[in-house]
């Protein structure tokens, strides 16, 4: 957990004093990730910086795990936090191995610990020890060299992590994916992290909490969805994007909406089946058709039912494509916008049917909240 | 394809040339004329590598230290004041600096080993402090943030980082440091400059020579040794050479 309490720095310059961080007040319970978000310039590098000292804070406290750091020595106080910077900040006078074991060394490990460690957390950012230890961060990429960045960060194991724009320097098909691997990585690990970034998107895919800063203010602090269904002012508004109804798009899984009930034809059962089971459940356009195993194979349409005589079998279409209960609403959105369709079978990790996802589910899940806020102004007025 | 053929043919002039000089040497009898310095050659050049050793030693530990400590981030400001009296320092000719040190040291080896360390220390502690400022921000950072106390920072981020560039510093400090010591036979300090400038008042070029090509061949060997050094010291990582 990292709290910090009324946190302040005024910077004093030629031009009179400057606050850049004005009272900040905020709490990242064990475990999370808490994005820092703003323009530049708005206290959000600073607040990061001055947790680890990097930037001495004027006034106001930080509490790790509980405990005032204000007594703490600066040094034993940094070792205990992993640290990211954007810039990465690989040392390159030393190899890869001695890289990652710094902190360790530092704290006195003896030499079986860490370079066992080392290994351990090479297998984690999935680089292979014995191609990588050896060489220098020069001869790597910049994205295998970031991921080096926060194996060091977490060699010594540290409770907290501190992030100034870890991905910023990383071209975007490279930066996706390493946003991925850290994700997952953080799933196992439970790091309580804070974590700079001035990239919205970037924002709401890692943060489990979004703190939006304003010249030096904290402005807004709440879950990715909360921020973006809820902003509290016309700055954190437009800061958000007017697309920021469609960002809540990423933060919805297809589960958590996907309906239960789902009316099947099996191939075997005639087309006037089918058209019953349409109107049965309600479908306007077609309905599925699934194998023995509850596999979606196609799909029948309701002008062709309604149309002609057979079996199903002889009459399906294929089915243009599927979605899977751990996809994002953005890609099944995309995946409908694609195929022109206005709903589309869900499968499980067999690839059995589970349940459909249409157009007016999305829209009324993201919409719900909205509605809720109007009903509220209403009653209000 | 044609520069390599311009370089091919000039590497062949310069061992046409080479040898020419060889075959002139040998048969005007001026190899056996300089041949007859060889005693005093050997005398000499010890103790002109014992003024550069010592000048030398003197200034690479005066001023290494100097340049890490004007680098500190608490003496910025008086940094670059220093760094303005340095460079001044420079612009003042060697053979100034030793007659003034004559003028205060008197006559022998002290002021000669004074006005050489003087004129040695400067391109030291100017690569030593450039080298450090040169250390980027980002990797300062990093080393602080992940705990290292400024000691750790100096020795195993900075200075590690700074050594090419110091290494450099050195080498041309040291060059120029023993093709300054024939000058310290003009206050009395010996050297190799005995027989330059004694051949030159005899109007002697042999026993001038005699000095001189001494005086050449331990300028490249002391480049050639810190070039090695550096080579070897410098980690992998950083260094340029081994890149």
């Amino acid at each position: 957990m990292i709290r910090l309490d009324n946190l302040t720095k005024v910077f004093d310059t030629p031009k009179g004093a400057v606050v850049a961080a004005d009272h900040i007040n905020m709490e990242v319970p064990s475990g999370e990730i808490c994005i820092l978000l703003g323009p530049s310039g708005c206290g959000k590098t600073t607040t990061l910086k001055m947790i680890n000292r990097i930037i001495r804070p004027t006034s106001g406290k930080v509490f790790i795990n509980g405990e005032d750091t204000t007594g703490l020595n600066t040094q034993e106080l940094r070792r205990s936090i992993g640290y990211v910077i954007q810039q990465i900040g690989l040392f390159p006078n030393m190899t890869i191995e001695e890289n990652i074991a710094v902190v360790p060394k530092l704290l006195g490990w003896d030499k079986a610990r860490y370079k066992a460690r080392v290994r351990e957390l090479m297998h984690m950012i999935a680089l292979e020890p014995d191609a990588f230890l050896k060489r220098y961060p020069s001869e790597l990429s910049g994205g295998q060299q970031q991921r080096i960045g926060v194996a060091r960060a977490l060699a010594a194991d540290p409770p907290v992590m501190l992030m100034d724009e870890p991905f910023g320097a990383i071209d975007p098909i490279n930066r996706a994916v390493i946003q991925d691997e850290f994700l997952k990585m953080q799933q196992d690990l439970r790091k309580t992290i804070m974590f700079v970034s001035h990239d919205i998107d970037e924002a709401i895919k890692m943060g489990d909490r979004i703190a939006i800063f304003r010249a030096g203010k904290l402005e807004q602090y709440s879950s990715p969805d909360d921020l973006l269904a809820d902003p509290k002012d016309e700055f954190i508004e437009s800061f958000l994007g007017e697309d920021r109804a469609l960002k809540r798009l990423n933060l919805v899984k297809v589960h958590d909406l996907v309906s239960q009930e789902v009316g099947t034809v099996t191939p075997d059962d005639d087309l006037g089946m089918a058209l019953s089971r349409m109107d049965d459940f309600g479908y306007h356009s077609a309905i599925v058709m699934v194998n023995e195993r509850h596999q979606p194979v196609g799909v029948i349409r309701r002008s062709l039912a309604r149309t002609t005589k057979g079996y199903c079998r002889d009459h399906f279409e294929p089915l243009p494509t599927v979605t899977h209960l751990d996809d994002d609403l953005r890609k099944v959105a995309s995946l409908m916008f694609a195929h022109d369709m206005t709903w589309l079978p869900c499968v499980d990790e067999g690839g059995r049917l589970c349940g459909h996802i249409t157009q007016r589910d999305i829209t009324h899940h993201l919409g719900a909240r909205y509605r809720v806020q109007q009903a509220d102004a209403i009653t209000e007025v | 394809m044609p520069l390599q053929s311009l370089r091919g043919a000039l590497r062949l002039l310069l061992i046409g040339f080479v040898f020419t000089a060889g075959i002139w040497v040998q048969a005007s009898g001026t190899l056996d004329e300089l041949l007859f310095y060889l005693p005093d050659v050997q005398f000499l050049a010890i103790e002109h590598l014992w003024l550069t050793a010592v000048s030398g030693g003197l200034a690479i530990l005066v001023a290494i230290p100097l340049g890490i400590i004007l680098s500190r981030p608490s003496m910025a400001r008086a940094a670059e004041s220093a760094m303005q009296v340095l460079n001044v320092g420079t612009t003042i000719p060697t053979l100034a600096v030793l007659a003034l040190s004559m003028s205060f040291l008197g006559i022998g080896t002290v002021p000669a080993v004074f006005g050489l360390f003087v004129a040695t220390l400067l391109p030291i502690t100017r690569n030593t402090y450039a080298g450090l400022k040169g250390v980027s921000a980002a990797l300062r950072e990093a080393a602080a943030g992940i705990g290292m106390s400024p000691l750790q920072r100096l020795i195993k981020v900075e200075l590690p980082n700074a050594l090419y560039v110091i290494f450099a510093g050195m080498r041309t400090a040291l060059t120029i440091n023993v093709g300054t010591v024939p000058l310290a036979f003009l206050i009395g300090a010996g050297g190799l400059g005995e027989l330059i400038f004694t051949g030159i008042d005899l109007y002697d070029p042999v026993m001038m020579l005699a000095g001189a090509i001494p005086t050449a061949l331990l300028a490249i060997m002391v480049d050639a040794l810190i070039a090695t050094t550096a080579f070897v010291a410098v980690p992998r990582g950083v260094n340029p050479s081994r890149a």
